[in-house]
């Protein structure tokens, strides 16, 4: 407790976090959850709240929860019962949302979260419970009117509610990469924050050591990682320094924009929310079986934590560079094709994490989105490896793939950039430079065996020019130095 | 032809003594001419009848038979049926024109049944005495200065003036049985779970039952073999299956356990309405009937039960007419606040709007455990009550309702009062039985009815006994002398 | 459990029904009529009942994940009071 002490205040974090499962159809009706179409092509009859019409359950959204239980080592809710939550909107088409409190289907759990200075903290959930999601208001382009969208309402969503264990920015990151490594990694959403199908609300609270809670507030509008520590630290600042001014905390929920890094509070409506809630009467309690949950773990995939042990073990990686790689399912199985295509997987690795994230980063890509197939990249690391290109040729040919000019091999081939394997033809480009270049022949060979080291560069530069960078450096230096020595 | 029951009718065209399309005009022509008098249609879908009834006559002439062809029924507007109006006795739905049928008239449709229209109700079903339709009262065929009952009482009063040969209904508290005593004729409510409420709008999910209304046990059998059924896009809809209703009518009752509880017996009820349901049980005592008196201590509590449930859930289930997506709008909102407020004001009537109230207020903060959760509590009693009634007996009964029709707007502004008048049907919702109500009589001209209540599923138990019952009576088959 | 106007007013604000001054007093009085026959649950002994909430104690079925719905925007958005470019439209909403 006593390290995540600022200015003598005590930080108290917790998070709900909203996560969007990846079904085809809604959570209570046969529409399809696909994203980017027209507004209202994918609003049924059912998610318009059309009088008359009735709910039925996604098996697939309650399986989605079930292993995300089981992955955080929860109780599985044997029967969980969905209620409703009253209250008025216009993207809530049925005046309520479909969700569950008294008896969610995910009861208490845990997850284990690495800090940077490689300690370990358990977070404990509270619960995870299913719910709809509502649809969506546009604000833009209604000449001051209000647009509604339905596409998005009933997608399914598993809230997920921490315990306020988190003592500050750097843990409440922490919990929140390994949440949406677990969730990838499960299958059960693609974790794609921007879209907002993984969304995090923060709870904050600061109190004096050994006192009892203080007032907290709900930090909104957090879509990533990177936003959600400055968000936090904004506003445990904020509190500190309304509260030793005197002040008071006044529960709210605020919104914080990232461009600015700011923050804002939310309208507090004069009356609280009474959302009345009760069992929904169209529905009936879930039942989950022992059969059930043994299917369902037996056919559980990877975690992150036991890939990431898994990757240091058989591929003799870094604790660092195994975390990494291994906390999202997309970016594990690629840097596993690649490694197992390359034949290296530390040049696999480094790769990755090197020229590819910092490909992806800079076009805003996700991984499973890369122009470049992993099996390429494999191809690319095994031309390094058996000497077809040199490691800087091979920057310039993962360019060529990034643009869609082909395989590793095609691209070697169409644009000429296979090393020089030819000695004979080697020898007389070397032969004609050493010819053309008396003075530096003779400076070299002035010079004494550790200043030599450094003047045999311009002749291998002089080589790689001439040669067009497809000369192995290893042969051409060695050559160099047979040819230059008198 | 209108005299006749809907078996009769189906024996009339398959016989091929009329067409379809004349008994369809015949009741078209007769809803014209005398409907105004009693006000038991919203709409009249005389040429989607007329096109469904040459339809139908095709097929009897392919020698295509099905349980209900060519038979016109009138469906309660509370059925969602895509095309025509659905208005649910409400102002808020006056301009609704539903994009989807419900599965209780697509069943009826594809066993061949004709639509003649859509007929009045309580608003929402919210309602016993069918005063509370933006639509206007409906009249009581026997005594037009008096209410048909509620909610259904479009259904029962058409059925009774022979406007049609059948209808359908929905009973949340009631709302089937007591229209059908008070015009004098046969309602079936069925077992929660048993039809189908995809496109049925919802007043109290939990409660909702479709069922028929017809001249007799045996027209209610046919039109409850085609209504009911599993339906995958209800989840409360149970796939349990479907009894052969027709065959079992006829059954002997003799050794037949009938269950009196004397709660459905008390010292305040009307003589009248006592002594006749007694008498009822005297004609079946005849047919070999044993009479065994039981207990239901519970359903003392059933009405005040109900009155926390029924409007908690309705609150909910009207909270999606909010004038976004459908239904009525305010004019001119200044703001959404306003556009929610207004419209909803505006677009719902009295009663409703304060069922709204009673039931956003049980399920406030502070309350729900006092009234929803405590309900919910006195409603497992109520079940567990039958529960054990139903062990030592096969049916139950009792008067349907404590009086005949009263006049209109005798209770207008007592709802307590008219809250009453569902005492004996509404426990009978809370356990989510099966029971009918049938002719039993009349007191002062005006009809009373019978209700029998059986277990779980056993709906062709309970039509057998009322058709027993009615193969030694007539008065199912007395009609309203105006409207001969 | 009397409720009186301003209870009336906030119930009526969760539920946005509007009730004006004038009515105010008269649906109070209802609803404490009603509410006054509800008591009497009050004096049941429910002790440890279980609440039912349902008729029938069964459990949800439960759908395959299959896209089965059809697009119906064309069919529901002439039944909106105001629509445009394919959205429901409401008075701006203000966050």
């Amino acid at each position: 407790m006593s390290s995540s002490l600022f200015n003598g205040w005590e930080v108290v974090i917790g998070l709900e976090v909203h996560v969007q499962l990846a079904t085809r159809s809604k959570i209570f009706s046969g529409a399809s959850t696909a994203t980017g179409d027209e507004p209202n092509r994918h609003a049924s009859l059912i998610d318009l709240g059309m009088p008359g019409t009735l709910p039925v359950v996604n098996k697939e959204a309650i399986r989605n929860a079930v292993r995300f239980g089981l992955a955080i080592n929860a109780e599985i809710g044997r029967r969980s019962v969905f209620e409703r939550k009253n209250y008025f909107y216009p993207d809530l088409p049925k005046g309520y949302q479909t969700t569950q409190l008294a008896e969610p289907i995910v009861g208490a759990g845990e997850v284990v979260i690495r800090l940077e200075d490689g300690t370990e903290k358990s977070v404990r959930i509270h619960h995870a419970h299913l719910e709809e999601d509502a649809g969506k208001s546009l604000h833009e382009g209604f000449h001051g009117h209000t647009g509604i969208d339905l596409n998005r309402a009933g997608t399914p969503l598993i809230e997920i509610v921490s315990e306020p264990d988190m003592g500050n920015a750097e843990e409440a990151v922490a919990f929140a990469r390994q949440l949406h490594a677990i969730v990838t990694s499960l299958g059960i959403c693609d974790g794609d924050m921007s879209q907002g199908n993984m969304r995090f609300d923060v709870n904050i609270s600061v109190r004096r050591p050994g006192e009892p809670l203080g007032t907290r507030t709900e930090t909104k509008n957090l879509n990533s990682f990177r936003f959600m520590e400055k968000a936090i630290k904004l506003e445990v600042e904020r509190q500190i320094d309304v509260l030793e001014d005197g002040g008071k905390i006044v529960q709210e929920t605020r919104l914080y924009n990232g461009d600015t890094n700011t923050a804002r509070s939310m309208r507090t409506k004069e009356d609280a929310n009474d959302y009345r809630y009760f069992p929904c009467p169209d529905l009936l309690p879930v039942l989950v079986s022992e059969e059930d949950i043994d299917a369902l773990r037996a056919e559980m995939p990877e975690l992150p934590d036991a890939r990431k042990a898994r990757f240091m073990d058989a591929y003799q990686l870094s604790d660092y560079d195994a975390a990494l790689l291994a906390a999202s399912i997309a970016t594990a199985r690629y840097f596993e094709t690649a490694a197992d295509h390359g034949g290296d997987a530390k040049l696999a690795a480094n790769w990755v994490m090197g020229d590819l994230a910092a490909k992806l980063n800079a076009e805003d890509l996700d991984i499973a989105h890369c122009p470049v197939p992993a099996e390429h990249l494999g191809q690319l690391i095994q031309r390094i490896k058996d000497g077809t290109i040199s490691s800087k040729i091979a920057k310039q040919v993962f360019e060529a793939c990034w643009a869609g000019d082909g395989s590793p091999d095609q691209i070697i081939e169409s644009q000429g950039l296979k090393q020089m394997s030819d000695s004979g033809e080697l020898e007389k480009i070397i032969d004609r430079i050493i010819a053309d270049s008396p003075a530096q022949v003779e400076d070299y060979r002035g010079a004494d065996e550790a200043k030599r080291k450094k003047k045999i560069g311009f002749f291998v530069g002089q080589v790689m020019k001439a040669t067009q960078g497809k000369a192995n450096p290893q042969q051409v230096n060695q050559l160099l130095q047979e040819k230059l020595t008198p | 032809m209108h005299d006749k029951t809907l078996t009769e009718l189906k024996a009339g065209l398959q016989a091929k003594d009329f067409s379809a399309r004349e008994l369809t005009e015949h009741f078209l022509d007769r809803i014209e001419a005398r409907d105004g008098e009693l006000n038991s249609f919203i709409t009249v879908t005389r040429e989607q009848a007329l096109r469904q009834a040459d339809a139908a006559d095709q097929a009897i002439a392919a020698g295509d038979h099905r349980l209900l062809t060519g038979l016109p029924i009138a469906h309660k507007d509370i059925f969602c049926t895509e095309g025509v109006r659905t208005s649910c006795g409400s102002r808020m739905l006056d301009n609704f024109v539903a994009p989807y049928t419900a599965t209780v008239v697509e069943n009826m449709a594809r066993e061949g049944a004709i639509m003649l229209g859509k007929t009045n109700m309580d608003e929402f079903a919210m309602g016993s005495s069918n005063e509370t339709s933006f639509y206007g009262p409906v009249r009581n065929p026997w005594d037009t200065e008096r209410v048909p009952g509620g909610s259904s009482g479009g259904a029962a009063a058409c059925l009774a003036a022979r406007l049609a040969p059948g209808a359908t209904g929905t009973d949340t508290g009631g709302s089937i049985r007591q229209p059908a005593a008070l015009n004098g004729v046969t309602g079936l409510k069925p077992t929660y779970g048993r039809v189908s409420r995809w496109g049925m709008i919802a007043f109290a999910s939990s409660l909702d039952q479709a069922g028929p209304l017809g001249l007799s046990a045996a027209d209610c059998a046919l039109m409850l073999q085609a209504m009911a059924g599993h339906d995958a896009k209800d989840s409360t809809c149970l796939n349990e299956p479907v009894d052969d209703y027709l065959g079992g009518l006829d059954q002997s009752l003799d050794g037949l356990r009938i269950g009196v509880p004397e709660e459905f017996f008390p010292d305040n009820l009307d003589g009248a309405i006592a002594d006749n349901a007694r008498e009822a049980l005297r004609e079946l005592e005849k047919q070999g009937a044993k009479l065994i008196k039981v207990s239901l201590p519970s359903i003392k509590l059933s009405v005040p039960a109900y009155y926390v449930i029924a409007p908690a859930e309705a609150s909910s289930n009207l909270s999606r007419f909010d004038g976004v997506r459908f239904g009525y709008r305010c004019d001119d909102p200044k703001d959404l606040e306003d556009l929610y407020k207004r419209s909803r004001s505006e677009g719902f009537g009295a009663e409703v709007k304060r069922r709204i109230l009673v039931g956003t207020y049980a399920l406030s903060a502070g309350y729900y455990d006092a009234y929803y959760k405590r309900a919910q509590k006195v409603r497992r009693l109520i079940r567990d009550d039958f529960a054990r009634a139903f062990k030592d007996v096969d049916v139950l009964m009792g008067p349907t309702s404590p009086e005949t029709a009263f006049k209109l707007g005798a209770k207008a502004d007592d709802p307590v009062n008219m809250y009453m008048a569902d005492v004996f049907t509404i426990a009978v919702n809370l356990a989510g039985l099966p029971a009918l109500s049938m002719p039993s009589g009349f007191i002062d001209g005006l009809p009373a009815g019978t209700q029998v209540i059986g277990n779980y599923f056993q709906e062709g138990r309970v039509l057998n006994v009322a058709h027993r019952y009615q193969l030694a009576t007539d008065w199912h088959l007395r009609i309203p002398g105006a409207f001969q | 459990m009397a409720i009186d106007s301003r209870v009336v007013a906030r119930v009526a604000h969760l539920a946005r029904l509007q009730v004006d001054d004038g009515e105010s007093e008269a649906l109070s009085e209802r609803l404490n009529d009603i509410l006054g026959m509800v008591d009497q649950l009050q004096q049941a002994d429910v002790g440890e009942v279980e609440p039912l909430a349902h008729p029938l104690e069964v459990s949800q079925p439960l759908r395959d994940d299959q896209v089965d719905e059809p697009d119906v925007r064309d069919k529901v958005l002439p039944l909106a009071p105001a629509s445009e470019d394919g959205c429901f439209l409401v008075p701006r909403v203000i966050e």
